[in-house]
């Protein structure tokens, strides 16, 4: 299926956030997740399924003002 | 020195806030924030490219300094985004403290005031500590003490602009109708004078980021704007003495040589 990832149409095979992430090497302790526009907080990643459209945003800290 | 300043119940010693951008490098930025002493430094929170690593680096940059992270908004023209990223930046920051900004208008990056007003009570009643980003409207600021804001941040002038306090006036009126808020002008210094000139005026702290990051020697320039911060705090403690419309002699006139020698 396909879904967007940051904006970026996505093919996947992941049936959940963990497993898209793994997917698309993303590592690191410090990431933020939102779905369709919605938080999703680090204990619920796992038990987060994904659908083909679903809207992903994974985001890090970065330089401010 | 000046004494304590408190945001949301914590005390610091340091009356500068500080960003974390624009730096020529991430080894300035590191030395520009110690050298200003700041004890609490903006961040935001961008999107991460697949198997990138640009987040993690800048997040062990910051973590090296040892200070408080204030996510901000930066980039949010609406409330549902606003409070959406603010929501992220929780997630990811671990903080409830948000540098809440809705932005109204691309080319003066004018806060969105009602937005702002809206955003700041979604997520207050969320159990964010919210400092917003405003004008030096008086209304606006007493619907943002009204919401529970304890922190309001005035702009001095546009985002980068360097101008200094160009609304001085209703800058003072805030700091004297808003006696309880702890006030930052955010946004807008060019030059330490200008800090000095915050710091004078009785606001409690001022943020900035670009006076220091774009200045030749960036270190040296946060080494100015924290001796301006100490310099503007401590002359407000010691008590100003106000403008009069004519000269003072400040030499004793008694005794004066030659004083009424001729008659």
């Amino acid at each position: 299926m396909h879904v967007v990832v940051n904006g970026r149409r996505t093919k996947t095979a992941a049936a959940d956030l963990p497993a898209l992430l793994r997917e698309l090497e993303y590592e690191g302790e410090h990431m933020a997740i939102a779905v369709n526009s919605r938080v999703v907080p680090r204990a619920r990643w796992g038990e987060t399924a994904l659908s083909a459209g679903d809207e992903i945003e994974v985001l890090t800290p970065r330089q401010g003002g | 020195m000046g004494g304590m300043v408190t945001f949301y119940g914590k005390e610091f010693s340091s009356r500068l806030l500080i960003g974390s951008a624009l730096y020529p490098s991430p080894a300035i930025m590191q030395q520009a924030i110690r050298a200003a002493g700041a004890q609490i430094v903006t961040v935001s929170l961008r999107r991460e490219t697949a198997g990138g690593k640009v987040g993690s680096n800048f997040w062990s940059l910051i973590r090296e300094l040892d200070v408080s992270v204030l996510p901000n908004t930066a980039g949010c023209r609406s409330v549902r985004e606003a409070v959406t990223t603010a929501q992220l930046a929780r997630e990811l920051f671990g903080t409830n403290w948000i540098k809440l900004e809705v932005i109204g208008d691309d080319e003066t990056l004018q806060p969105d005031v009602v937005g702002l007003v809206e955003a700041a009570i979604t997520l207050i009643k969320d159990g964010f500590e919210v400092y917003p980003y405003c004008t030096e409207d008086l209304t606006v600021a007493l619907r943002l003490r009204d919401a529970g804001c304890r922190v309001i941040m005035p702009w001095a002038a546009p985002i980068g602009s360097a101008r200094g306090l160009i609304n001085r006036d209703a800058l003072k009126l805030l700091r004297t109708r808003l006696p309880d808020v702890t006030l930052v002008v955010d946004a807008g210094l060019g030059a330490p004078s200008h800090a000095a000139d915050a710091l004078e005026l009785g606001y409690d702290a001022v943020l900035l980021n670009t006076a220091v990051a774009k200045a030749g020697d960036p270190v040296a320039m946060a080494t100015a704007f924290r001796l301006a911060v100490e310099a503007g705090r401590t002359a407000y403690e010691a008590g100003l003495m106000g403008p009069r419309d004519f000269a003072s002699p400040s030499t004793p006139v008694v005794g004066t040589p030659f004083w009424h020698a001729v008659s």
